[in-house]
C-alpha cells in the first residue's frame, strides 16, 4: 500500500471515532438501566420484592453458583435448544431437498405444510406432554415443531430460485439430480441456509422455555415457572436476564458462521 | 465415412397451459468426423432448441437423432461459470462429476488453462475475469471431458467486437486443430463463414433447414488450413457472406 492521503486519514479518523461514539453509547444505556434499577430499589420507589435489583440478582446468582444449581438449568436449556436446533436444520434441508425433488408431493403437501407453519404451536404443548409426557422429548419436539415447518417453506422457495439454466449446465456435464444438489442447490443456498439458522436458534430457544414451562423438571423455563410460584422473583429475573445473555451469544455463534462461510 | 451425428425428419414443440411453441419442423442433417458445421437462422427460431435436443437434455417429438458412439460436449449460450468454485475447479466440474479426476486429466486441463491463456487465473473467482476469458473458461470446462462431438451455442456473443474476433480466431484455430467435430450456432454470418466447413441457414420459426452452404477457399486446396482471420480477408469471402445474407434474409 502506497502513503495514505491527508482526507482518507480524515475519514478513517471519523469513522473510528463513530465506532467509539457506539460503543460508549451502548455501555452508557447499559449502565445507566443498572444505576437507576439498583437506585430506584434503595430508595424504596420501586418494590424490590417483586422487581428484584440488580445487588439481589448477584446474591442470587452468587448462591446458586456456589451449588452450581443455576451452571445446570442454563446448560440444560442450552443444550436442549442447540439439539433442537440441529434438528431443525437437519430436518428442514432434508425435507426441502425431498419436496424440490418431488414436486408433485410438493404441490400436494404445500397447503398443509402453511397450515401447520401458522398454527401457534403452544397451543400444542398440552397435547405433546400427553402423548409423550412431560420430558426432556416433549420439550425438543415442541422447539422442532416450532422451526422447522417454516425453516423447510423458506429453504424450498430458495431451492426454487435456482437458476434453471445453471441445472441445465449439470445435465450438459453428464451430471444428475445429486449433483445438481450437491454443485448447484446447496452451495446456491448457502446464505439463505444461514440466515433461517438465525431465525431458527431463536424460535428453537423459545420453543424449548415453552416446552420447559409445561414439562421440565429443570432449565431455565422451569426454573421461570418455579419461582413465580414460590413468589421468588429474583430466581425469575435471573432466569430472563441469562436467557437474554444466552440468546444474545447463541445468535454471535451464527453470525461467525456466517462471516466464515463467507 | 460414417457420419458422427446424423438428424432424421426432427421435430420439436414447447408445450405449456398457455399453448404450444413449434420450434423445430423436419430437420435433417448430417455431420462428418472432423466437421465444423455453423449454424446461423433468425433470433428465436430455435437454434438453442435443436442442440439441447442433440446434447440429450430434450427428447425429440418427431424423428431421431443418432450420434455414434461419441460423446457429446455442449457449451451454453452463457457461460454459467459457478461464483463459489474458482476459475480452476469450474473447469473440472465435469471430470468431477463424472469421477474421471485422475491427475493426468488434471494435469490436462492445467495444460489447457495455459493454452489459453488462464493460467494465471486458475485460483481466481470467476467473477475477477472479463468476458473474454470467462468464455474460455467455459469452453475448457466443455473440452476437459474430451467430447467428441462439441456443441456451441454462440460461444462469442458475450464479447464486443474486438475481443470477439480475437477469441473466435483463437479458439477456431485450436478446435480445427485438435480436430473436433463441432456444431457452431451464431448469428455473425461473418463468423459463420470464417470458422465453418459447411454453414446450415434455417427458415424462422418453426425452423426448418432452408439452404446448406458448402464453404472452400482455393488457398485452402494444398491442404493448408487458413485461419479463420485469413479466412475473412480471401476473396470468395464476400461471395459467400452475399450469398448466406440473402438465404436469411428472404425469410421475412
Ligand atoms: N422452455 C420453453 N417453454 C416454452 N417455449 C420455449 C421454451 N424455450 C424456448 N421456447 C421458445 O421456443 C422458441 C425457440 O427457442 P430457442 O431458444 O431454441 O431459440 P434460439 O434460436 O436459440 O433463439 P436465440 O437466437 O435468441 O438464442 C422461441 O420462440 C422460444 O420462445
Ligand atoms: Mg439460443
Amino acid at each position: 500500500m502506497g502513503k495514505i492521503s491527508e482526507a482518507q486519514q480524515a475519514f478513517l479518523r471519523r469513522a473510528a471515532r463513530h465506532r467509539r461514539l457506539v460503543r460508549l453509547g451502548r455501555w452508557w444505556i447499559f449502565l445507566l438501566f443498572l444505576a437507576l434499577w439498583e437506585g430506584t430499589a434503595r430508595l424504596g420507589w420501586l418494590n424490590d420484592f417483586i422487581f428484584s435489583s440488580p445487588s439481589r440478582l448477584a446474591v442470587s446468582f452468587g448462591s446458586m453458583a456456589r451449588d452450581g444449581s443455576i451452571f445446570l438449568h442454563t446448560g440444560i436449556t442450552l443444550g436442549e435448544t442447540l439439539v433442537s436446533f440441529g434438528l431443525v436444520t437437519a430436518l428442514s434441508l432434508l425435507l426441502a431437498l425431498l419436496f424440490w425433488r418431488c414436486r408433485l408431493a410438493a404441490e400436494i403437501l404445500e397447503p398443509y405444510l402453511v397450515m401447520l407453519n401458522s398454527l401457534p404451536k403452544s397451543a400444542l404443548a398440552p397435547v405433546l406432554i400427553v402423548w409423550l409426557g412431560g420430558n426432556v422429548r416433549t420439550i425438543i419436539v415442541a422447539a422442532v415443531s416450532l422451526a422447522v415447518f417454516g425453516s423447510t417453506l423458506t429453504l424450498l422457495t430458495g431451492f426454487r430460485e435456482v437458476d434453471e439454466d445453471k441445472i441445465k449446465l449439470i445435465r450438459s456435464l453428464g451430471g444428475g439430480s445429486r449433483d445438481i444438489m450437491a454443485k448447484v442447490m446447496i452451495p446456491h443456498s448457502i446464505p439463505l441456509l444461514v440466515s433461517t439458522m438465525k431465525v431458527n436458534i431463536g424460535l428453537c430457544l423459545v420453543g424449548v422455555i415453552i416446552g420447559e414451562f409445561l414439562a421440565a423438571r429443570a432449565g431455565l423455563g422451569y426454573l421461570i415457572i418455579y419461582g413465580s410460584q414460590v413468589f421468588k422473583m429474583d430466581y425469575v429475573i435471573l432466569s430472563i436476564v441469562i436467557l437474554c445473555a444466552c440468546s444474545a451469544g447463541l445468535y454471535r455463534l451464527i453470525g461467525l458462521l456466517e462471516k466464515r462461510v463467507s | 465415412m460414417e457420419p458422427v451425428l446424423e438428424l432424421r425428419r426432427v421435430g420439436y414443440a414447447y408445450h405449456t397451459l398457455a399453448g404450444e411453441t413449434e420450434a423445430l419442423r423436419d430437420i435433417s442433417f448430417s455431420v462428418q468426423p472432423g466437421e465444423f458445421v455453423s449454424l446461423v437462422g433468425p433470433s428465436g427460431c430455435g437454434k438453442s432448441t435443436l442442440l439441447s435436443l442433440i446434447c440429450g437434455l430434450l427428447r425429440p417429438e418427431r424423428g431421431e437423432i443418432l450420434i455414434q458412439g461419441a460423446q457429446v460436449g455442449y457449451m451454453l449460450q452463457k457461460d454459467h461459470l459457478l461464483e463459489w468454485r474458482s476459475v480452476y475447479r469450474n473447469a473440472v466440474l465435469g471430470l468431477e462429476m463424472a469421477r474421471q479426476l485422475t491427475p493426468e486429466a488434471e494435469a490436462r486441463v492445467r495444460r489447457m488453462l495455459e493454452t489459453y491463456g488462464l493460467s494465471g487465473f486458475a485460483d481466481a473467482r470467476p467473477s475477477e475475469l472479463s468476458g473474454g476469458r470467462r468464455q474460455r473458461a467455459a469452453l475448457i470446462r466443455t473440452l476437459a471431458l474430451e467430447p467428441d462431438l462439441l456443441l456451441l451455442d454462440e460461444p462469442f456473443s458475450a464479447l464486443d467486437y474486438q475481443t470477439r474476433l480475437e477469441v473466435g480466431d483463437d479458439i477456431g484455430t485450436i478446435l480445427r486443430k485438435e480436430g473436433k467435430t463441432a456444431l457452431l450456432v451464431t448469428h455473425d454470418l461473418a463468423e459463420a463463414i470464417s470458422l465453418g466447413s459447411r454453414v446450415l441457414v434455417l427458415s424462422k420459426r418453426p425452423a426448418q433447414v432452408k439452404a446448406v452452404v458448402p464453404v472452400s477457399f482455393s488457398a485452402e486446396e494444398g491442404g493448408r488450413r487458413l485461419s479463420p482471420l485469413e479466412r475473412r480477408n480471401a476473396p470468395e469471402f464476400s461471395g459467400y457472406f452475399q450469398r448466406i445474407w440473402k438465404e436469411v434474409r428472404e425469410d421475412g
